[in-house]
């Protein structure tokens, strides 16, 4: 897997949609014919995941809402690596 | 949207049953096509009665209050229903996910800007072939290949998600590596490449449809071949093969266990937990009659198969129950005459030997295109009478 840049400005892929489900309690990303439950990490990167924000950005935002998290820009790198390589997110 | 309180008061995901997560509204039997391997009832002909337009949005609110996201609107041909771009609408103001499942015969552009407008999420078009002649011949009619092909590049045009599907048997899955670089030239962004799966009208045109081994082995390594090429480039477009569980040794775990996450509302307001499921010796509840959370959770028809209570051996005792659920309840029921039979694709059924028979079916040479059953309204009528 290649590591994202902190430039690069990732957006979801067109048709791919994130939602709050209450029964499942969880956000869930949604696609044709498919969904996936996302657990809270996931979701708070993909919250922030909007075609205007960089991934260096998104990390610095999430370092101040969640100034305790060990480790936090390595595991957000890891996890927008892996949804670009799922094709859940496009760089622009 | 008006929801009646009950629904919400009865609404809460029970801990030892989950909610439904997907809806498959099948709006309508008819159809403009008629493939020999379609996957409604064969006696669809006597089902002719439709919800209406306020009872489909009440059925999709009260799955949406259980859980469901993903809905499915199909058929027949969910487009020959007028009021589909107000379903979708109202479906979409709830927070579905909605997915259109179409032949795209009676799709124009003036739709599919319609539809985008109500929030339609995603359209998927099934092809029949990759080549027109081929194409026409299954689906019973002389337009229909160059349709699609204008359809599915006007749904890419209007900026869509696209699913292609291809139905894939004895007579089209030589073709795969012109499927696929069909899929490819269109822009799909999912390619679903799913061999005949034996129910409905595939049921009864088994043997001009059941693939050999040497077939279903080629599209496979065909197939990935396409998906090593296409990682390597970083194409976003995936594959997805589905091969018939008649080569397989142990059965599917059929819809993920029955009753599990799949709801299925048929055109006349019948609930089953699977598209199938009419078939069975069972009575199962209709939306006119009951709440969905009394359907979901408490009915007889969804709990008929539920859990293992209901098993027999060698099922009962099988390690691999919890895995499989015994396989297709359809399935055990069309080829034994038993819905608690272990599905014969297993080879541990007592049955299995139907399923090597149909295998060895395969291997002799089988009627062309033009002389299987083709789903339509005529032969329907003659099945309901036989």
């Amino acid at each position: 897997m290649n590591m994202p840049l902190s430039t690069s400005v990732p957006a979801l892929r067109p048709g791919y949609r994130m939602q709050w489900e209450p029964v499942q309690d969880c956000h869930v990303l949604l696609y044709p014919e498919g969904m996936v439950k996302l657990n809270d990490s996931a979701a708070e990167v993909l919250k922030r995941v909007d075609g205007q924000r960089s991934v260096g950005e998104i990390i610095a935002e999430l370092q101040t809402c969640f100034p305790s998290a060990a480790e936090l820009d390595a595991d957000v790198l890891a996890f927008i690596g892996d949804a670009h390589e799922q094709h859940w997110i496009r760089f622009r | 949207m008006n929801n009646t309180g009950s629904v919400f008061a009865d609404s809460r995901p029970r801990p030892e049953q989950g909610p439904p997560l997907w809806l498959l509204a099948e709006l309508t039997y008819r159809c403009p096509l008629q493939c020999p391997y379609c996957s409604n009832p064969l006696e669809f002909a006597e089902h002719k009665q439709e919800l209406s337009t306020a009872q489909w949005i009440d059925v999709l609110s009260q799955a949406r209050a259980l859980g469901a996201a993903q809905l499915g609107f199909s058929g027949g041909e969910p487009l020959v229903r007028d009021d589909l771009a107000e379903l979708i609408g109202a479906a979409r103001e709830m927070g579905y996910y909605t997915n259109l499942i179409t032949s795209g015969m009676g799709l124009n552009q003036a739709r599919i800007e319609q539809f985008l407008e109500a929030g339609l999420d995603h359209i998927q078009i099934s092809f029949q072939a990759s080549d027109g002649e081929v194409n026409n011949m299954l689906a019973g009619s002389r337009k229909a290949f160059e349709q699609k092909l204008a359809m599915a590049r006007a749904v890419k045009a209007a900026g869509y998600p696209m699913v292609l599907n291809f139905v894939t048997h004895r007579h089209n899955i030589d073709q795969i590596d012109r499927i696929i670089e069909l899929c490819l030239a269109l822009e799909a962004d999912f390619v679903e490449l799913a061999t005949c799966q034996y129910y409905g009208w595939a049921h009864l045109n088994r043997a001009g449809l059941l693939p050999t081994r040497a077939q279903l082995e080629h599209a496979e390594a065909v197939t990935n071949r396409y998906r090593a090429q296409l990682a390597e480039q970083g194409h976003p477009c995936k594959l997805i093969l589905v091969t018939p569980d008649y080569y397989e040794e142990r059965p599917k775990g059929c819809m993920n266990g029955w009753g599990n996450i799949f709801l299925t509302i048929t055109p006349d307001g019948t609930a089953l937990p699977c598209h199938s499921a009419r078939q069975l010796p069972v009575t199962f509840p209709r939306v006119s009659e009951y709440s969905l959370a009394h359907i979901w959770y408490d009915s007889f028809g969804f709990n008929r198969y539920r859990d293992d209570d209901w098993m027999q051996e060698p099922c009962r005792s099988c390690p691999e129950k919890h895995q499989d659920f015994g396989g297709c309840r359809c399935q055990a029921y069309m080829l034994t005459g038993d819905a608690t039979q272990a599905d014969p694709v297993c080879s541990k059924s007592p049955h299995h030997g139907l399923i090597l028979t149909a295998r060895a079916e395969a291997e002799q040479p089988q009627p062309g295109i033009e002389e299987l059953t083709f789903r339509n309204e005529r032969t329907s009528r003659i099945i309901c009478k036989g």
